[in-house]
């Protein structure tokens, strides 16, 4: 089954006939079984599915994070597949962003070093003004010189956000970016989210399986059993929810 | 990136001190072993500088037999009185002055002893007057030939004063003088670097020290105003010919140091050695700490992937914490080698009699090797596992990335691969195939065995931690212990390793100096057939040496079968250096060491002839008949015929020769003497007899068969315990080791403590589980070291069985020592991790991310 909106031009990350085995002979898991999914340029899509449905390891191999068994991975006009780890490390450079569940700061640097960590890797010195522009959507210039232990789950993941947004990515992967958070924290870093993609442009693909949170997405992509399913446009939290009921149906688990 | 490495450097500050320690320690004995040659060196320089500063053109005959260092003094060959005319003739000589100087002028103190020294020459010569150098301080110069003046130092030493009538021990036996004067140098100092002079009236001089009345051995030559030391040296040299050495005053102070600094060298190689093994134990250490340290920030480095790290950021970022650690480990280590060297070269100079030392200074030779060192052993070691950071995938940033149990297939034929290096290296040392890299070859063996030993120790480590922690099975900490030990067979591998390099060394040497020891007591037992025996203990360079009229005055004494006397010294044989012996009873040669005769006689010796040993005749191609032109200290070259072959034996020289040889012997009196009782005499009533005979003999004295071997095997005992101290810092290092890694293992597992102590584990038992699990490892370390050092010091002593040490003796009164020491160093390494363990608070533990 194929999910495909939009014109292909605009583009952002683009799977063709993704398959994902793990292990071989009796052990052997079919993670993604012939995934082609689009994800459009300036654009909020949530990943869901129920556990073991293969949302994380569709959203790892866009990423170039894990390499796929069979099928072919694009990143903006970049080819994933096939990659080295220098190619690997240029995309994850210059294309993609991160966030994750456990927030990821490095304890021993301050909010600020934190979020410019990323681009004094590869040697880059911020634009100054885009810099102000997400500190000052991430409202934490008050806290910039804080280290994470003395931060807030709620801040730490502003801060988060903040790292992966600097280096102006062409896609930020957020894997369950509101998973450790309380509802309100998680409700501030979803908002900031999205008008980080509504003002400035940005596209993101999120893995999710909390149905309030990927209301938040412009879009939503269903995968069970490592097939994508099901798909919504300008979603709520209700048809998420019934959507998902329809999955629910008791269904073989792939993992 | 370079701010995340060093932020995150700085925030593990006890990992830092830790590992850096072992650098440090290292660092220190390389850094203090040159601080403490160039110190010592240049107080050498300035003691000669000194010495002969007087002296602008100094005239001395070319020796018949040049010795080093470590074989003694240079006896300088007398020649007669004529020269120094010959020398006082040459234009530009304002004042040519005949001298005697020559070592070996012993002074007996007033209890009786001679004024020992341990390494400064002990100086007779003739006394030629004050100048700017030598100040009398109290009396007189000497006048009549039993009157002598001798230097502050040896008064002192020696407990004699002005007006003491004291015996005076030369080339020839005790002769009794009146000390009419004491003299001190320039700058008022008592001795010149711990030299014993004793200065006579110059006919007393030249028979005493030089065996030749009218002879001088040494010319000091003042030039006329206006000449230059050069200058005056070529005409001097011009005018007594070929068979002199000229030298410039500064020339010959340099040379004289030069001789000084050579042994220095030696010295300098020996702290070297154990800075090596400090450094090779400290290179484990950092190995595994910087191992867990990339285990322990999986999730920080796999996240500085995701970012965009490349993998070479990411070795680099390790790289630069080793170096960050090494610079820092350098700087102190330095700072504490000055200190050492200083310290060393301190007591080196009260050691030496009080020798001005050089102020201290820091040469580029200490701080290039401090940072060279400490740089390259900390960045070695952690590029192991630098390389292990850059293999992180950035997806472990995700998710626990499970790291499965690494097969131990790989390390486990490397690490035979490279003991099999280590073995073979070490056959070909030991066996003396490896040419002339004999040492290198036998170090690199030694080198390469423990570093293969240490790549099988993970295989090994299962079954023998599963054995030790049996122990503490039926206890459940213990238990726990024993588990956790055996957790990271790696971890616990590298940490026992290191602790296993310093205990194999300890057990090896031990190992081959008990054998050694074992095996001189039961040669001379099984082969000496004499009850008892007359010799010195060897403080100096110099062997003690007495009266030969004891010898015959002992063959008269009732019930005294034969008395043989030995002499020795090195010669020249033909082109080859030799170590020869003279004897005065060669019928002791079959009667007292159960000599087997080979070829011709060995019974009798008559003048200019020798026998030798089955082997030398060999090496040389000697055979009886055979006639070899033969150089001694003393001397024209002598002709020697070959009459007698014996098989060689481990207490046999390789030449001995007649007791008149030995009058052209460097040191022209016996040196030891074995005497075989009649049967039926006992010992009790000879031995008080020879004792009274050796009244005059102060150096030696007379002692029984096993007493003897007693004496000749202490010296072993002492250099045993010395070096088992230098050793102890390795071990010190490996305890550094066992507190790094159970630290950092401590601090892996809070959140596994805190749910023990949440079920129910008591403090006490905490500290329990961590301590079992130090001893473990740390008596595992042991029980390794204990078997490679056997290994090698069993593989070293097969190799000397042709030097005569056939007996392989096994310590194991002290190997059960190093385990019990081991177990007790296991228990003190935990105490700080175990209490760091208990007081984990068990919600924050749990909380733990």
């Amino acid at each position: 089954m194929t999910a495909t909106t939009g014109e292909p031009a605009s583009v952002a990350a683009r799977a063709s006939d993704v398959w994902k085995v793990y292990g071989s002979g009796e052990a052997q898991v079919m993670a993604l079984r012939g995934v082609s999914a689009e994800f459009e340029r300036g654009r909020f899509t949530a990943i869901m599915g129920p556990s073991g449905s293969g949302k994380s390891t569709l959203m790892h191999c866009l990423a170039g994070l894990d390499t796929v068994t069979r099928g072919t991975v694009q990143v903006g006009e970049t080819t994933v597949t096939g990659l080295g780890d220098a190619g690997l490390t240029k995309l994850r450079r210059d294309k993609v962003g991160f966030i994750f569940q456990q927030f990821n700061l490095l304890p021993t640097l301050t909010a600020k070093e934190n979020i410019l960590l990323p681009l004094s890797i590869a040697g880059r010195k911020p634009d100054p003004a885009w810099y102000d522009v997400v500190i000052e959507t991430v409202g934490l210039r008050d806290r910039l010189d804080h280290r994470p232990a003395q931060l807030s789950g709620g801040q730490q993941q502003r801060v988060a956000c903040a790292r992966a947004l600097v280096a102006r990515p062409e896609v930020i992967f957020a894997d369950e970016p509101t998973g450790n958070l309380d509802s309100r924290s998680g409700a501030e870093v979803l908002n900031f989210l999205r008008n980080s993609v509504r003002e400035h442009g940005q596209t993101i693909v999120m893995v999710t399986h909390d149905p309030t949170a990927a209301a938040y997405a412009d879009r939503v992509v269903f995968l069970a059993d490592g097939q994508i399913v099901s798909e919504l446009i300008e979603p709520t939290a209700d048809t998420v929810l019934d959507t998902m009921k329809k999955l629910d149906t008791p269904a073989e688990v792939a993992r | 990136m370079f701010r995340a490495t060093l932020k995150s450097l700085l925030a593990r500050k006890v990992r830092l001190v830790l590992s850096g320690l072992a650098v440090v320690l290292g660092v220190m004995f390389v850094s203090g072993a040159f601080v403490l040659t160039d110190t010592l060196g240049r107080s050498f320089d300035s003691l000669f500088a000194d010495a002969y500063a007087e002296v602008d053109v100094n005239v001395a005959a070319k020796p018949k037999l040049a010795v080093n260092e470590f074989e003694g003094e240079q006896l300088q060959t007398p020649f007669p009185a004529s020269v120094v005319d010959t020398v006082r003739a040459v234009p530009g000589v304002a004042e040519a002055t005949g001298t005697v100087v020559a070592d070996g002028a012993r002074l007996i103190g007033s209890n009786g002893k001679v004024v020992a020294s341990f390494g400064p020459p002990q100086l007779g010569g003739n006394w030629v007057g004050e100048g700017d150098l030598v100040q009398l301080r109290e009396g007189r110069e000497p006048r009549a030939d039993d009157e002598i003046v001798i230097n502050k130092g040896l008064a002192d030493a020696g407990r004699v004063a002005v007006g003491d009538r004291v015996g005076v021990l030369t080339l020839a036996p005790r002769k009794d003088f009146t000390i009419v004067g004491i003299f001190g140098y320039s700058g008022d100092r008592d001795s010149l670097g711990g030299v014993n002079e004793v200065m006579f009236t110059t006919p007393t001089a030249q028979q005493l020290m030089l065996g030749e009345p009218g002879a001088f051995n040494n010319i000091v030559v003042t030039a006329a105003s206006g000449v230059s030391d050069e200058s005056l040296r070529d005409a001097v040299a011009a005018a007594v010919g070929d068979d002199y050495v000229v030298k410039t005053g500064e020339q010959l102070s340099a040379d004289a140091a030069a001789g000084l600094k050579e042994g220095l060298t030696f010295f300098n190689r020996i702290l070297l050695g154990f800075a090596a093994v400090a450094l090779l134990v400290g290179t484990f250490l950092i190995l595994n700490t910087f191992s867990i340290i990339v285990a322990q920030r999986t999730r920080e480095l796999a996240l500085l992937r995701a970012v965009g790290a490349s993998a070479r950021q990411i070795i680099g970022s390790v790289v630069l914490e080793a170096i960050a650690i090494g610079l820092i480990a350098s700087l102190f280590g330095l700072a504490a080698g000055i200190g050492i060297g200083a310290l060393l070269a301190y007591l080196f100079s009260n050691l030496a009699g009080g020798m001005a030392l050089a102020g201290i200074a820091v040469p580029a030779s200490a701080v290039i090797g401090a940072f060279g060192v400490g740089l390259v052993i900390t960045v070695l070691a952690a590029l192991l596992p630098a390389l292990r950071a850059a293999r992180i995938p950035p997806i472990a940033a995700m998710q626990d990335v499970a790291t499965p149990d690494r097969p131990l297939t790989k390390i486990t034929i490397a690490g035979a691969v490279v003991t099999s290096v280590g073995a073979v290296l070490l056959f070909l040392g030991l066996g003396g195939h490896a040419g002339g890299n004999t040492l290198a070859t036998i170090l690199g063996g030694v080198l390469f065995a423990f570093i293969g030993v240490a790549l099988l120790t993970p295989l090994i480590s299962k079954p023998v931690v599963a054995a030790l922690g049996a122990v503490f099975s039926g206890w459940v900490p213990g238990k726990l212990g024993r588990l956790n030990s055996g957790r990271n067979p790696r971890r616990t591998a590298i940490t026992a390793a290191a602790l296993m390099v310093g205990i194999a060394l300890v057990t090896g040497i031990t190992v081959i100096l008990d054998s050694a020891k074992s095996s001189i007591s039961g040669l001379v037992q099984d082969n000496v057939r004499a009850e008892l025996v007359i010799a010195g203990a060897q403080s100096g360079p110099r062997p003690p040496s007495f009266d030969p009229a004891v010898l015959d005055q002992t063959k008269a004494i009732p019930g005294v079968r034969l008395v043989d006397g030995q002499y020795g010294d090195i010669a020249l044989l033909g082109d080859q250096r030799t170590w020869v012996g003279a004897v005065t009873e060669p019928a002791a040669m079959r009667q007292v060491y159960g000599a087997t005769p080979v070829a011709g006689d060995i019974d009798r010796l008559a003048a200019g002839q020798m026998m030798i040993s089955s082997d030398a005749a060999e090496s040389r191609g000697l055979s009886v008949g055979s006639t070899v032109p033969v150089q001694f200290a003393r001397g024209e070259p002598q002709t020697y015929t070959v009459t007698g072959v014996y098989e060689s034996s481990p207490i046999l020289g390789p030449v001995i020769m007649p007791a008149d040889a030995a009058r052209n012997f460097s040191i022209t009196q016996p040196i030891q003497a074995f005497i075989q009782l009649e049967p039926g005499a006992r010992v009790a009533d000879v031995l008080p007899r020879v004792e009274a005979l050796l009244a005059n003999s102060p150096e030696v004295s007379v002692a029984d068969r096993d007493a003897f071997i007693e004496e000749q095997t202490g010296q072993l005992d002492s250099l045993l315990t010395m070096i088992q101290i230098l050793l102890a810092l390795a071990i010190v290092i490996a305890v550094l080791g066992i507190i790094n890694t159970l630290a950092l293992s401590v601090l892996e597992r809070t959140r596994e403590l805190g749910l023990l102590r949440a079920i129910g584990l008591r403090r006490s038992q905490t500290m329990g589980m961590i301590t079992v699990e130090a001893v473990v490892i740390s008596v595992f370390g042991a029980l390794l070291g204990v078997a490679v050092g056997t290994g090698l010091g069993a593989a070293v002593v097969e190799a000397l069985r042709e030097e005569g040490i056939n007996k392989l003796v096994l310590p194991w009164g002290q190997m059960g020592i190093f385990l019990g020491l081991a177990a007790l160093i296991g228990v003190i390494a935990a105490v700080l991790p175990a209490i760091r363990a208990a007081r984990i608070n068990v919600l924050g533990a749990i909380a733990h991310d």
